[in-house]
């Protein structure tokens, strides 16, 4: 059953400017595996700055300068790659992939990885939270407060410090227990 | 123990200065990774009086597990009452004028300077 929360646009066109990642997380313990995430995203990070102006060259214009892009990317990669792999572990056959694409107006960052049913329905009541919260402060406390290390302050910290517009699309899989989720981070640039 | 190191990062404790310096890259995988900071931060705060300095000023990322323990910490800091905390940060590096506002928002007695 497909299931979508938050801002998820289905149909965005694709871009030409784009970057993938795609890793078994199975592949190594994760402990191993855990350094690639920001390996990966400082790539990125790297990567997708130079197409932004550093900031003399963007001389007084309200544009993205490279730093801040950079650090967004940096940040927002990482988060979801390290999300990704704590819940894509479950099962080896399904891959984790992270790709960024550089819109005109926005990056789009888009994680697909599997989930156990038993996650997936946490997790979906953990973002239904965040969506259609009022008060993003206060469940930032909440958050700070949980101790299962699923409290979704990387999703929070996303929205409050990098403007981050969030959404997921859950997918069933033909493996019973199952399940693909794909999160997708846009932010204004 | 005043120092933790890895290949990544450095986190340190100079008893002269009452500060706490926190250097290089911290993405370390949840609260586990994370306790012997905790422990550090713990033993420096339970041997000092009056004012508590952590200074962040070269450290490049934190992942938002880093910001959990830093902020649990910050928590437990404003229901002991009775230590001054100051935190440094840098405008050179971005996420910290972004995220360190956050820690004031918990703790409104917490000084917050940038350089």
């Amino acid at each position: 059953m497909t299931e979508i929360f938050g801002d998820f646009e289905v149909g965005l066109p694709a871009s030409r400017e784009f970057l993938t990642i795609e890793f078994s997380p199975s592949s190594l313990p994760i402990q191993k595996l855990w350094k690639n995430n920001g390996l990966s995203a400082d790539f990125m990070a790297d990567y997708f700055a130079t197409f932004f102006p550093t900031e003399e060259e963007s001389d007084g214009r309200e544009v993205a300068h490279q730093a801040e892009v950079k650090d967004a990317v940096s940040y927002i990669a990482n988060e979801l790659l390290e999300n990704a792999m704590k819940y894509g572990e479950a099962d080896p056959t399904f891959s984790v992939s992270l790709t960024l694409q550089l819109h005109k107006d926005r990056l789009v960052f888009l994680t697909r990885n599997s989930i156990s049913t038993v996650d997936r329905s946490e997790f979906s009541a953990a973002i239904a939270h965040i969506v259609s919260t009022e008060d993003l402060g206060s469940l930032y406390e909440e958050a700070l407060l949980d101790e299962s290390g699923k409290s979704g302050l990387g999703f929070l910290t996303m929205i409050m410090n990098y403007g981050a517009v969030l959404g997921w699309q859950f997918e069933g899989t033909d493996k019973e227990g199952l399940s693909l989720v794909t999160t997708m981070v846009q932010v204004a640039v | 123990m005043n120092e933790i190191a890895a290949e990544d990062y450095r986190v340190g404790y100079t008893p002269e200065t009452g500060e706490v310096s926190f250097h290089g890259t911290l993405r370390l995988n949840g609260t586990e990774e994370y306790a012997p900071i905790v422990d550090l931060l713990d033993m420096v705060a339970s041997s000092s009086q009056e004012k508590l300095s952590l200074n962040l000023q070269a450290l490049d990322f934190l992942n938002s597990s880093g910001i959990n323990m830093l902020s649990k910490f910050v928590i437990k800091m404003r229901q002991r009452g009775d230590l001054q905390i100051v935190v440094r940060g840098s405008r050179q590096i971005p996420w910290q004028g972004k995220s360190l506002k956050n820690l004031k928002r918990l703790m409104p007695s917490l000084e917050l300077l940038f350089d």
